[in-house]
């Protein structure tokens, strides 16, 4: 009895601070668990005139539905091949990028370099295709550039063969600057009198950067992959924005994503909400698993994790 | 670190390196830059390369005389003011509760919050709800379903958690209560953080195109982000039944791509604006969210 006393006093105690944290609880309560009750659509036919609760059960009818799609096998391996993409061509650009940024020696030089490369992470996607468009399209500088040499012009944008590629640059050049910024604290944080020590014992530049950069950026760089994997069934972070603001029915089989391919069901195809929330679904657990997976591995090897 | 400037082939290397780097990131903006300020002839015959051939502001001209775009420009103004307001208003209480460690109920809050960044309902919950909650071609469907974000939560988690709690305990002594602290003593010592967190999410809110593209059928409310991305895909072919028919007139005639890259350029402005600031903050920024809970 005592200790329940205690927890009331307590929490009488802390009243303007449950005050001050309702509008914050009510966000999370609302838009994020809201949407995770509307997740039984999955195992329900359902009815716009029934609601949610009122339309009839069916089990696992609307997975079994879905997993007869070809299309949804399409979307699935772009998915993974786009995900795997992104860790091979994408994940360690950032590390080397910092790690050269790391030997300018000029803090101004440093500096305009970072300002450079970080400033299209803060544009959308929307304007990035923008962008994209103009310098890659049919009359873009892209096609004028090889047209000036002799080649043949390309148009990357409708072209199913480079589309993945396009895929991977773009991101590339949107966030590779941003990715450097952690990287980057992680290294301002080594102690410069190993460097010191190190050089004295006659280490190179490469000795350096293997024996006491690296091993401080290890950390850094396994939470970041642990994430990555993470994500993979939305295909890495902003897979969904940049997909669909960049393909077109021209590339969709190279480049629908399970998440763009939700979104078509729905919205362009009328499919009905009890599939589409089954992918959903499907893609959602498969990513929590990845995640919980990675995290335990990168644990098991003797690295932090997330959690 | 005297003797790390010696092998000047590798320095060399890498600056080559890393300028090539800088001029691929500048050259697209470059380039959009030129077109929207060449006159159309030239942009319809691509008549320029690396040098601008003719210069013109007739594409600005038709842009701002346009009806849409000016009332595009007022409503992502007003959501990204509404919006980063009830964005810092809700985060900074929040996070200060969420900050004391004695609270009753703080670890399964905690919990509860990291778990969204696992598991979520996936669109099609999301979109009935929404619905349900008859959000639907409102201003406040661009604001409320985005009122926190969980990394900018923790950040600020973390910076309350950093402030001397000898500052909180004297006030208190001398009667004022937890809001009234929050208020009047711990969010003046915060600003750096708070002007921070600001522009983070002003720049997210300036952004949004996601939302309004799903819940905002009206054309008098488009943000600026969903009017430009309507001017740079054919959206006639997709969303055609949603649009009012002088919309559709508008639309089914195709943008000149002048008009295009002076819509890109405007969009851009105020993240452009508002770049340096942002910019003082990246690494604190950064490094504070990747501590972990």
């Amino acid at each position: 009895m005592r200790t329940k006393t205690g927890l009331i006093k307590r929490m009488v105690e802390y009243k303007y601070m449950y005050l001050l944290v309702l509008p914050l609880a009510a966000y999370y309560v609302v838009f994020d668990y809201g949407p995770m009750y509307g997740i039984i659509l999955a195992f329900k036919e359902f009815n716009f005139s029934k609601g949610i609760m009122g339309s009839p059960w069916i089990g696992l009818a609307n997975f079994k539905e879905v997993f007869e799609l070809d299309e949804f096998w399409l979307a699935f391996r772009n998915t993974i091949i786009i995900s795997f993409g992104r860790l091979i061509f994408e994940f360690p650009v950032p590390i080397v990028v910092a790690l050269l940024i790391n030997e300018v020696r000029r803090a101004g030089v440093k500096k305009f370099y970072q300002v450079v490369y970080t400033f299209p992470h803060f544009l959308s996607w929307v304007i990035v295709s923008g962008i994209m468009v103009n310098f890659l399209g049919t009359f873009g500088v892209l096609n004028q550039l090889l047209e000036l040499v002799g080649l043949q012009k390309i148009n990357l944008l409708v072209d199913p063969s480079h589309f993945r590629s396009l895929i991977y640059t773009s991101s590339l050049w949107k966030d590779m600057g941003w990715g450097t910024i952690i990287y980057l604290a992680a290294i301002a944080g080594i102690n410069p009198s190993l460097y010191e020590a190190a050089a004295i014992d006659g280490a190179g530049r490469f000795q350096q950067m293997q024996h006491i950069t690296w091993p401080a950026l290890k950390g850094t760089v396994v939470i970041l992959l642990i994430l990555q994997v993470g994500r993979t069934m939305s295909s890495g972070g902003g897979g969904f924005d940049q997909i669909f603001n960049l393909y077109n029915p021209a590339v969709y089989e190279k480049a629908d994503i399970l998440d763009t391919y939700i979104y078509r069901r729905t919205f362009a195809l009328g499919s009905s909400y009890g599939t589409s929330t089954a992918v959903g679904l499907f893609k959602s657990v498969i990513n929590c698993v990845l995640l919980v997976m990675t995290n335990r591995l990168a644990k098991r090897w003797g690295q932090e994790g997330i959690y | 670190m005297v003797t790390r400037r010696t092998w000047s082939l590798s320095n060399a290397l890498i600056h080559l390196l890393l300028l090539f780097l800088a001029v691929v990131t500048v050259l697209p903006f470059y380039n959009v830059l030129i077109t929207s300020f060449a006159d159309p002839a030239s942009v319809a015959k691509q008549q320029f390369y690396l040098l601008p051939t003719s210069f013109s502001v007739s594409s600005y001209q038709m842009l701002l005389n346009g009806s849409y775009v000016g009332k595009a420009l007022a409503n992502s103004v007003l959501i990204t003011v509404l919006g980063t307001l009830v964005n810092m208003l809700v985060t900074s209480c929040g996070a200060y509760a969420l900050s004391k460690k004695g609270m009753p109920g703080r670890g399964v809050m905690m919990t509860a919050i990291v778990f969204t960044m696992l598991f979520g309902g996936g669109l099609i919950p999301y979109y009935l709800l929404i619905k349900s909650l008859h959000m639907v071609n409102t201003y406040s469907v661009m604001i409320l379903p985005v009122a926190v974000h969980t990394f900018f939560l923790i950040i600020m988690i973390n910076h309350f958690r950093s402030i001397p709690p000898e500052l909180e305990e004297s006030a208190k002594i001398d009667g004022a209560n937890d809001i009234f602290i929050l208020f009047r003593v711990v969010l003046p010592i915060s600003k750096p953080t708070l002007a921070a967190i600001t522009l983070f999410y002003a720049v997210a809110r300036w952004n949004e195109w996601y939302l309004a593209m799903l819940f905002v059928n009206d054309s008098k409310k488009y943000p600026m982000q969903l009017f430009l991305r309507n001017m740079l895909i054919d959206v006639t072919k997709s969303r055609r039944d949603d649009m009012g028919a002088d919309m559709v007139a508008q639309l089914s005639q195709i943008y000149p791509d002048g008009l295009k890259m002076a819509s890109v350029i405007v969009t851009m402005l105020p993240i452009m604006l508002v770049y340096p600031y942002l910019q003082k903050y990246f690494s604190a920024g950064v490094t504070l969210g990747a501590v972990k809970e």
